[in-house]
């Protein structure tokens, strides 16, 4: 246009690929179109050919809309129009998905019946894979597996430009495919106790129940072992890991929770809330809720030895309520219902006992830090804007302190989000951690 | 009970406030006519783009300045009369001090080019300015065009771009950010401006503004005659200091307030820091002036300590300053000019995706490390302000590239690939040292 211009390289072009998105988009749709006409119990008949339509046009749905991604600019933070878009900042959209996806928890764990046509379809890949007929349960897994895989290949996407988080997401990826999903139910293909190896006391707290103790003790070999396993896990492990890594090792490497929030909870991270009295509410609560599962589980343990004699139906009603409130209403129907509402980790900030425990190790007894950066931060708040925990990450940063919160399950998206290099997830030595570094005098 | 009066509630306004406050019991009060509650400017973009909400710009929940006892008064200096200590507020209000503090910040440049007060032309510094771009981009925009390559300049270019907006952004100088950057890393930023399709051009000044029927911008007209059809002009060819309102007061101005290095002004009892400060300088040297939110702040701290009782000087220390081209990060540490200076010489490295490169200047005979710019990496600033203090040299600087590596965990390690290119240009055989093993990383 300007022949005075002395550049060489041209404005490079841009292609608009919204259309193919929307065809994503449309599949996506479609999909949960079928799955609301195999509602009606039409797709009893067909069942392989149903679940190959819903399942596979939700699963390429998703890749056609999230891979132009790939081709419409360079890679970089790219948080562009969140607040503005429905779905992520809490606009009408928004509720009407966190309304769908906790009465989808309501009829699940107390309505199962209501979904049976939905179940009955799942039942060709539940027999393949662990050789009976599906579940409620099975249906949740499928469902919460796809969600995991596919949000996770678009959280790549989106970071590809960032190491940490295109192997930490594959690492989510795999153990809940793996040991969240498959490992379970080939095992019970093979007569073996339906196990989740990843899960442990006091998350699985009935894992170290009495009668997870009789059930996995009476199952043979393998059975001795799993149990050995949680109890190692739990006791040896975990202090072990979050003392060299911090409990990112587990939150958001290894749990299914985590995993679930770390892809399909990513566009709602930055709904948390970061207020002081968040925080105060916070500790309040996980670690009321880490003390009522370990006096539950207390509780179990003697009723069982004195043969039930003394505590009689107490004990039973500690772990009914506890699974009643905490397992299914807590950890399910407000922790993944509310992720548009209230963020994606609102059950593991405000309620995971297993977060609680990692957490006081990792306040107390950890290598793991997020080190700040000399004088370079400028309190822009990207860090604190997108940090899931709602910690006020920027509060730490801008007064040069590191940040060693016990809530922090080290996801490192404040690090990949800060504009000036401020921030960096680090293991080192336990001694000096908390001392402030000299560029701010705070 | 001294009455401390900070007029502008910017990072260094507020710095001052808080550390006055740690140190001092005194009635202390801040005001601003921009929003009441201190937010931090560097987020206006992420404002704009849909990053964040103003909430999350707040650095402070707004129950902190009641708590801490810092007064905030939502209104506008229109006078400040230093002999009976009095400012008049635009509401018609008084105010009286004891000690004033004046961080009004900057406005952004207009050089008087034809049309610049049109509908749709505006820069970018204020919580007003960015409601304004809102407005002036709530209709449809076939093209921006953006007068003047540097760091607001490329911002509003991101920005915009959030919205779909075709960008023609004009720089006056041959490359981007000519006064600043050297020609590589100038040349770096270039390609990865157009690589976002933006249509950058060089040499290139803008001549006029012209309107249409309803006086707002229809078109620019650059200096060689060029015609661009737009809807929106950004202008933001640099900003200055914002002292109109001291035209008639005692308080001295030059281009900004001046101030000595105790940020004293030439009245008792006047202070001012930040952007509206103008440091002055022994004879024959250019007066400072420090735009930046670090030195702001700063300068915050240091005076907080004088008008406390413990008069202390403005040391900028070694010099330091980041930013962010659209997904390349920036960091510097010393000095480095766009061209070097006498006895200067330079070591340069670039990866091969263009979007990593070190620029080392260091001088000629001692090969002693005056400065280095780094893009795509992220450097510890306590490890290079170090190593600049000791004065170490460039071989020390390469070899031990690693210590000062702050990039996350996992990422490519570029520090045998720099030694390789440093072995090449000077004829030499540097290793560089690695990173820790799995081992020791988890052990050391």
């Amino acid at each position: 246009m300007n022949a005075t211009t002395p550049y060489f390289e041209e404005t490079h072009e841009h292609k608009d690929l919204s259309g193919v998105k929307k065809i994503g988009l449309a599949l996506v749709s479609l999909g949960f179109l079928l799955l609301f006409v195999s509602a009606s119990g039409i797709a009893k008949e067909q069942p392989t050919l149903f679940s190959i339509l819903i399942f596979g046009s939700i699963m390429v749905g998703t890749l056609v809309y999230v891979l132009p991604q790939l081709k419409e600019g360079p890679a970089g933070i790219k948080n562009n129009n969140i607040f503005f878009d429905s779905m992520t900042s809490k606009g009408a959209a928004a509720w009407v998905a966190g309304i769908f996806i906790t009465g989808f928890y309501v009829l699940l764990y107390w309505f199962p019946q209501y979904l049976e046509n939905w179940i009955r379809i799942l039942d060709p890949l539940s027999f393949a894979l662990s050789g009976g007929p599906a579940s409620q349960w099975f249906l949740y897994g499928t469902f919460y597996t796809i969600a995991v895989v596919f949000m996770g290949v678009r959280m790549i996407v989106k970071y590809r430009h960032n190491r940490y988080q295109i192997i930490r997401t594959a690492s989510v990826m795999f153990f809940q495919l793996g040991f969240g999903f498959l490992i379970p139910n080939i095992l019970k293909a093979f007569n073996q106790p339906e196990f989740y190896f990843t899960y442990f006391w006091p998350l699985k707290y009935d894992y170290l129940f009495p009668n997870s103790f009789e059930w996995l003790m009476s199952s043979g070999g393998i059975g001795i072992f799993m149990f050995f396993w949680g109890a190692v896990m739990t006791f040896i492990a975990t202090p072990v890991l979050t003392y060299f890594f911090g409990k990112r090792w587990y939150c958001s490497w290894v749990c299914g929770c985590g995993g679930l929030a770390e892809t399909l909870g990513d566009p709602y991270r930055q709904l948390s809330d970061k207020s002081l009295k968040a925080w105060q509410i916070e500790r309040w609560m996980i670690h009321g809720v880490l003390a009522f599962i370990t006096v539950t589980t207390i509780i179990v343990w003697l009723n069982s030895s004195f043969g039930g004699g003394i505590l009689g139906d107490l004990s039973n009603q500690f772990s009914q309520t506890y699974g009643f409130l905490i397992g299914a209403a807590f950890s399910g129907v407000i922790g993944v219902g509310f992720y548009p509402i209230m963020g994606s980790r609102v059950w593991c900030r405000f309620g995971c006992p297993m977060a609680a425990v990692l957490g006081i190790i990792q306040k107390f007894w950890s290598r793991f830090r997020i080190t700040t950066n000399g004088g370079q931060c400028i309190s822009c708040g990207n860090c604190s804007t997108y940090c899931e925990m709602g910690i006020d990450v920027r509060a730490y940063a801008q007064r040069g302190q590191n940040i060693i919160r016990a809530s922090c399950v080290g996801c490192g998206i404040c690090a990949a989000v800060c504009p000036r290099g401020v921030l960096k997830l680090e293991n080192g030595k336990v001694e000096g951690r908390y001392e402030l570094n000299d560029y701010v005098k705070v | 009970m001294t009455h401390l009066v900070i007029v502008g509630n910017g990072i260094s306004g507020v710095t001052v406030a808080r550390h006055v406050r740690k140190r001092s019991d005194m009635k202390i009060t801040i005001i601003s006519a921009e929003t009441k509650h201190f937010f931090s400017r560097t987020a206006l973009m992420y404002a704009y783009m849909g990053h964040m909400k103003f909430e999350n710009m707040k650095p402070y929940e707004d129950w902190f300045w009641e708590k801490n006892r810092i007064e905030l008064v939502f209104d506008f200096v229109s006078k400040v009369d230093t002999d009976s200590k009095k400012l008049s507020l635009k509401s018609g209000k008084e105010i009286s001090y004891d000690k004033l503090v004046l961080a009004t910040g900057s406005k952004y440049n207009k050089f008087g080019w034809p049309g610049q007060d049109l509908d749709g032309v505006q820069g970018l510094f204020s919580w007003q300015d960015l409601e304004l771009m809102e407005k002036n981009t709530a209709n449809p925009v076939n093209r921006a065009v953006i007068v003047g390559g540097g760091l607001i300049g490329i911002e509003m270019a991101e920005m915009l771009l959030t919205r779909k907006i075709p960008v023609t952004f004009l720089v006056r100088e041959s490359r981007y950010w000519g006064g600043i950057l050297p020609l590589e890393e100038g040349t770096l930023v270039k390609r990865h401006i157009l690589e976002h399709g933006i249509d950058l051009r060089l040499n290139t000044e803008l001549g006029e503004i012209l309107p249409d029927e309803n006086g707002r911008v229809r078109a620019v007209i650059t200096k060689d005659g060029t015609e661009i059809p737009c809807q929106f002009v950004g202008l933001t060819a640099g900003v200055s200091p914002n002292v109109k309102f001291l035209e008639d007061s005692k308080v001295e101005t030059g281009r900004g307030i001046l101030v000595n290095d105790y940020l004293e002004t030439n009245v008792p009892d006047v202070y001012s820091l930040g952007d509206c400060a103008e440091i002055k300088t022994p004879e024959g040297e250019r007066n400072r002036l420090e735009q930046l939110w670090y030195t702001g702040r700063m300068q915050g701290e240091v005076l907080a300590k004088t008008i406390t009782g413990e008069r202390t000087i403005y040391e900028r220390g070694i010099w330091f300053n980041s930013a962010k081209f659209l997904d390349i990060e920036y960091q510097t540490y010393g000095q480095v000019f766009g061209e070097l200076r006498e006895g200067e010489a330079k070591f340069y490295w670039e990866h091969e995706d263009h979007k990593h490169c070190l620029k080392v200047v260091f001088d000629e005979k001692s090969h002693v490390v005056i400065g280095l710019n780094v893009f795509g990496i992220r450097l510890r600033h306590d490890v290079c302000e170090k190593w600049l203090k000791e004065q170490r040299n460039l071989e020390y600087f390469l070899e031990n590239l690693v210590e000062a590596n702050f990039d996350p965990e996992f990422y490519e390690s570029f520090e045998q690939s720099v030694a390789d290119a440093y072995n090449t240009q000077f004829g030499k055989t540097l290793k560089a040292k690695t990173k820790k093993g799995f081992f020791a990383s988890i052990f050391g």
